[in-house]
């Protein structure tokens, strides 16, 4: 079915008919992927009870979308993903805009990783000779050469990588614009936290509300029966993010081998953007990136930490993001202090996300995103709505493919 | 080979293995495997012990013994505080205590290391303390009660290799304790001279976690290690100045 400018009808045409889809989880990627698939005219709805809230990675997340930039050793798979879905970034981006009527501070001024000392330059030419090895077009600058393109850097910056392909987006933006452009296209939003999934022998039909998780307006969820709080759907897919691991009621075979990992970020702001793109950089071996906005905003990031479901901000959290700012860019200390926030990314054993069918009927995953999501949300929604059937998409959906840890049991199950 | 004794325990690997820097729990998981090590360090703060699927499980699964460790302390105050949360998540009173004395170098404060290896050796600690290439020092936490004691090669992360043989060598002969060349392996070879010099143990893990191929430089560790060990017990002939013969000259 070709995308279409028609409404999908807003709704159900009796109540109890199932879903065509129904989403867990109203994050960045539940939410393309709804979007994705109204588009193709699918009863679609999103079980959430805060979509878009600031429980979500992607309130949290900087929006770079740098699979270049971002590259390391064994990594080459999660490399194949960023490019394919950064491709189709530009597309998303412009039909959500339409959709929604909302601007997403969209921008493709590449990014520059740029390195403060010898060790880091050191580290930084060993990279940009394992980039050339994958053919990606970066272009090695010196310290002046970045400082042209940067005048705020720090002059002690040695040297850069240009990545002029990489992206970036305001996530909350994109959240914002998917919920209008959600409302739009009149899918449900299900403000109900999903206690287990309906099974009908291994078939998965859809999912039972918390009790007290309410409805919408008041009413039963639409396509639910009206008194058990149930969902029915003929396809359901969970995106929980962090939380897909600890979904009650799944056998554990289907259960992701998915774990929070704690990200602190800062946002920062100015009258004036004081950086024109992305710039990444090594400071003595630790790594932190500044991402601008179009109204002056810039967002310092990130944190990684195995701390289970916390999202505490510390002090040091903070500490070590401004320290290594500073030496980059050192004008940053005169900034105002926005917004300080942690968020749970969803780890993944091998960092690749998890999406597709699992061994139950009826059920998909998407989630396993860990550092990805804002970038891989396109992809992501293409790959679960068909948009994605030619032969690349199925290599890709290999890569993703939910199965690949139960096939080849390895690390993650045990937990 | 023989078996390495370190605190009444026995392990037949002689290669200790860190997490620090692994791209992926799953390269993390391949190159342990692949290291054959049965002892690996883990930095406790900012890990929370009993979250599901953290570097902790993947070390379960494996049957790995965890060995906590107090990275990012600057002083004894902290490190013990680090050590004893760890005991009390994992139940092991083992611990590499490692007290930095600034970011830069992140070369070991002896003073404050010290300091906390009698605290922890009094509150019954299994104590592996990281230090510099101190032969003195080396000495003195042996006599308060350290089970073994991890000399530098070189600053971590660094790859530099081994900086001070001689010192290790002194420490080595002085050692009633294990000594495990501890920090600044950039590859096969620096391992295997640990070994030759007479180490009992190689402790690293950016030389593999940051390899460009993980498991394959794990499973070098792991030769260089066993290679080194055995040619420290085989002996060396003596270094001469001038050729001799392997074949005889004379019938």
């Amino acid at each position: 079915m070709p995308p279409t400018a028609v409404p999908a009808s807003p709704r159900s045409p009796s109540p109890g008919t199932p879903y065509d889809l129904l989403l867990i989880g109203g994050g960045v990627i539940g939410l393309s992927a709804a979007w994705r698939a109204a588009r193709r005219g699918l009863r679609v709805a999103v079980a959430d009870p805060a979509p878009a809230s600031a429980a979500a990675a992607s309130h949290a997340a900087a929006g770079m979308l740098a699979p270049v930039s971002e590259v390391t050793y064994t990594e080459e798979p999660l490399l194949r993903l960023g490019l394919a879905s950064l491709a189709r970034w530009p597309a998303f981006a412009a039909e959500l805009a339409a959709d929604s009527g909302h601007d997403l501070d969209y921008r493709a001024e590449g990014t520059l990783e740029v390195a403060f000392g010898s060790d880091d330059l050191a580290v930084l030419d060993e990279l940009a000779a394992f980039m050339r090895k994958l053919e990606l077009p970066v272009e090695r600058l010196t310290g002046r050469e970045c400082r042209r393109l940067e005048p705020m850097l720090a002059p002690a910056v040695r040297g850069g990588l240009l990545a002029p392909g990489d992206a970036w987006v305001d996530p909350r933006r994109v959240t914002r614009a998917l919920l209008a452009a959600l409302e739009r296209r009149g899918v449900t939003l299900i403000p109900a936290r999903v206690a287990g999934l309906e099974r009908s022998g291994e078939a998965v039909t859809g999912v039972r509300l918390a009790p007290d998780g309410g409805s919408p307006d008041g009413g039963s969820p639409d396509g639910g029966s009206p008194d058990g709080g149930v969902v029915r759907a003929r396809r359901t897919v969970l995106a929980a993010g962090a939380w897909s691991g600890a979904m009650e009621g799944l056998p554990p075979e289907v259960l992701p081998p998915v774990r929070p990992v704690k990200g602190q970020i800062m946002r920062l702001r100015s009258p004036e953007p004081i950086l024109r793109r992305c710039v990444r950089g090594s400071v003595h071996g630790s790594y932190v990136y500044l991402v601008p906005r179009g109204d002056g905003e810039l967002v310092l990031g990130a944190t990684q930490e195995e701390l289970g479901f916390d999202t505490r901000v510390t002090a040091g959290g903070l500490w070590e993001l401004l320290r290594d700012a500073r030496e980059l860019v050192p004008g940053v200390t005169e900034l105002e202090v926005a917004d300080v926030v942690a968020g749970l990314r969803p780890g993944t054993p091998d960092n690749l996300p998890l999406i597709g069918p699992t061994v139950l009927p009826g059920l998909s995953l998407a989630t396993g995103h860990h550092r990805g999501g804002v970038l891989l949300a396109p992809l992501t929604a293409a790959l679960l709505t068909g948009e994605a059937g030619d032969d690349e998409g199925e290599g890709l959906a290999a890569l993703c493919s939910p199965l690949r840890f139960h096939e080849n049991p390895r690390v993650g199950e045990n937990a | 080979m023989d078996d390495l004794i370190i605190g009444g325990e026995k392990f037949s690997s002689r290669l200790i293995m860190g997490t620090g820097g692994a791209p992926s729990l799953e390269v993390l998981d391949a190159a342990l495997a692949a290291s054959g090590t049965e002892l690996t360090t883990v930095a406790m703060r900012r890990l929370d012990p009993s979250a599901r699927g953290s570097v902790l499980d993947v070390l379960r699964a494996r049957g790995i013994k965890v060995l906590p460790n107090t990275a990012g302390c600057f002083t004894a105050g902290e490190a013990v505080l680090t050590a004893r949360l760890a005991r009390e998540a994992l139940e092991t009173d083992w611990v590499k205590l490692e007290v930095i004395s600034d970011e830069r170098t992140l070369l070991p404060d002896p003073i404050e290391t010290f300091d906390a290896a009698e605290r922890l050796v009094a509150d019954g600690f299994t104590v592996l303390p990281y230090i510099g290439d101190d032969p003195a020092l080396a000495r003195r936490l042996e006599q308060a009660g350290c089970a073994a004691v991890m000399p530098l090669g070189a600053p971590i992360g660094s790859g530099l290799g081994i900086r001070n043989p001689h010192n290790i060598e002194l420490i080595v002969e002085a050692a009633g304790v294990p000594v495990i060349l501890d920090a600044g392996i950039g590859t096969a070879s620096d391992a295997a001279l640990a070994m030759e010099l007479g180490c009992d143990a190689v402790l690293l893990a950016t030389a593999v976690t940051r390899a460009q191929r993980p498991e394959l430089m794990a499973e070098a560790m792991r030769s260089a290690v066993r290679a080194g060990r055995a040619a420290r017990l085989a002996g060396r002939i003596p270094r001469r100045r001038y050729a001799e013969a392997s074949s005889p000259m004379n019938p």
